[in-house]
């Protein structure tokens, strides 16, 4: 690891001016991501803002809006009652995540911004555009088994790896900032960009902007929601495939329904057509296969994961098939 | 007394030895939560910082870059923790914080300044070992012994935390530990037996 100025914030707008004022800096709150990227090179910031201490943990539901905040952990947002009872996809999709020493510290902000697991992201030895504009994407012909079918481009396949940000993709989430030119609400849908020919850009976020919490309204749908998750060892293990799915029935009719994607995209999938497909429909074993066909119309797979086709939509069916009960 | 054993190890006193507090429990989100508002600091490459290790207080000068892991074993001398990935994917350099398994490897020494930590080497009191690492002993629990004080630290957590209702559950609860050599079997039943209040 490269020597860093080190600073802890005592006020959130102290951290972003602190962030703000120098090129290289970089914020912390669980240190369970920067810790890594800087002893692989892949960061390496000049200073370094603690903002683990900053009272913005709370989680409470203020007018039908579920708040959380930015330095939550993953552990109290996971284990909290009223998450489990009116937003179970979230409970799921954290209790899914990391191992439970790392949910222990991992902040809920973080969380959000972590970075790909991509092999060759993670390698500083390789080639990267996402890492190093410009270097090129060993993964498009080489080991992309773990990569995006879904809103790649020709300079970058890597996925997302973060469970939370596709059950809040599911949800109707909102990011809340401080930034140096003050406060902001991002659609969490809008956070992360895909990369066509700018992959290192990775989020909207600004220079300094710094993620505060987290909105969620409240539904029927975020009741009965859920999230399912596949990968290849049973625990401690990023997904393969992933999906999140928030449903409401009256009778055998589908009358809301969200569906977001993990392991698939560079980015938590939100699929449109996928709910349009079973919006106002029976659930039946026909629509729901529809409504996976419509996920994956314009899949483009890679040589290592043309399995990811099939698996999300047979990942699809399942959930559908728990949350909605016998077909 | 049905939740005794023979020689007086209640469940309660696993969870009591050794200093290891239920404080997290009483707490949801334990420290986060019961933070009080933040000191600023100034920008600076070196920190002084005081670790309450095992309940003693050390006071050190020390680089900002430099993690809670190497901090212990590098100027501390406590080599109890291992150094396994340091990636935080093998869970070797499991500890506890103000009572949580964290790991090591992944935290700033600087960013726990002021906190309790508990390492391996403050389990025992004096010759006589906490019962999980009875439990190790007694299952067999370990073949090398390299991942042993990480295991044996997230063991004492997870008890802690309730989450040794069944070998599944353990399983799940205790899967940011990795094992080589594959004593995977033998670990479950250790912490089944500490959890169960039968370490020994």
């Amino acid at each position: 690891m490269k020597p860093f100025d080190y600073a802890r914030a005592s006020r959130p707008a102290q951290a972003v001016d602190l962030v703000a004022s120098r090129d290289e800096a970089a914020f912390i709150a669980g240190g369970t991501e920067l810790t890594n990227l800087m002893k692989d090179g892949v960061l390496a910031p000049g200073l370094v803002v603690d903002v683990s201490g900053l009272p913005l943990s709370d989680i409470e539901l203020h007018e039908g809006r579920l708040r959380i905040g930015a330095t939550a952990r993953m552990r109290q947002v996971a284990d909290h009652p009223m998450v489990r009872e009116r937003f179970p996809v979230i409970s799921e999709a954290l209790l899914a995540s990391a191992s439970p020493q790392v949910r222990n510290r991992a902040a809920i902000g973080g969380n959000l911004l972590q970075r790909t697991r991509c092999g060759y992201y993670r390698d500083v030895g390789s080639p990267c555009n996402r890492r190093e504009p410009g270097s090129g994407c060993p993964a498009i012909d080489g080991q992309n088994r773990q990569h995006a079918i879904l809103g790649g481009s020709d300079h970058c396949i890597a996925v997302h790896p973060s469970d939370l940000a596709v059950a809040l993709s599911a949800l109707d989430s909102v990011v809340l900032t401080l930034g140096p030119d003050g406060r902001r609400s991002i659609a969490l849908k809008d956070l992360h960009r895909l990369p066509g020919d700018t992959p290192h850009r990775e989020t909207v976020l600004r220079h300094g902007e710094m993620i505060t919490g987290l909105e969620i309204p409240e539904s029927r749908a975020a009741r009965n929601s859920r999230y399912l998750k596949l990968r290849d060892r049973a625990s401690f293990e990023f997904a393969v495939v992933s999906v999140a799915a928030a449903l409401t029935l009256r009778g055998r009719v589908v009358t809301d329904v969200r569906l977001a994607f993990g392991g698939i995209a560079p980015r938590p999938w939100r699929s449109a057509a996928a709910e349009r497909a079973l919006r106002d429909q029976p659930l039946t074993d026909a629509t729901v296969a529809a409504a996976g066909r419509a996920l994956v119309r314009d899949a483009e797979p890679r040589e290592h994961n043309a399995f990811k086709v099939e698996l999300v939509q047979r990942a699809l069916a399942d959930i559908l098939s728990d949350l909605g009960g016998n077909r | 007394m049905s939740d005794m054993s023979k020689d007086g190890h209640s469940r309660r006193s696993v969870l009591k030895a050794g200093g290891v507090t239920t404080a997290a429990l009483a707490v949801p989100g334990g420290v986060a939560a019961a933070a009080a508002p933040p000191e600023g600091t100034a920008p600076a490459s070196t920190a002084e910082v005081t670790l309450t290790v095992n309940g003693r207080p050390h006071a050190l000068t020390i680089e900002c870059r430099v993690t809670l892991l190497d901090a212990l074993r590098e100027r501390l001398g406590l080599t109890g923790t291992k150094k396994g990935c340091d990636r935080g994917e093998c869970g070797a350099c499991t500890l506890l914080i103000e009572g949580e398994r964290v790991k090591s490897c992944m935290t700033l020494a600087v960013m726990e300044d002021g906190r309790e930590i508990t390492t391996v080497e403050g389990l025992a009191r004096g010759d006589e070992l906490h019962p999980v690492q009875e439990a190790f002993i007694r299952r067999d629990a370990f073949q090398c012994g390299f991942c042993t004080p990480g295991q044996i630290m997230s063991a004492v957590a997870c008890i802690n935390e309730g989450h040794t209702r069944s070998c599944e559950e353990i399983r799940e609860w205790m899967s940011g530990n990795l094992c080589r050599c594959g004593c995977y079997p033998n670990i479950v039943d250790a912490v089944r037996d500490a959890g169960n209040g039968a370490g020994r």
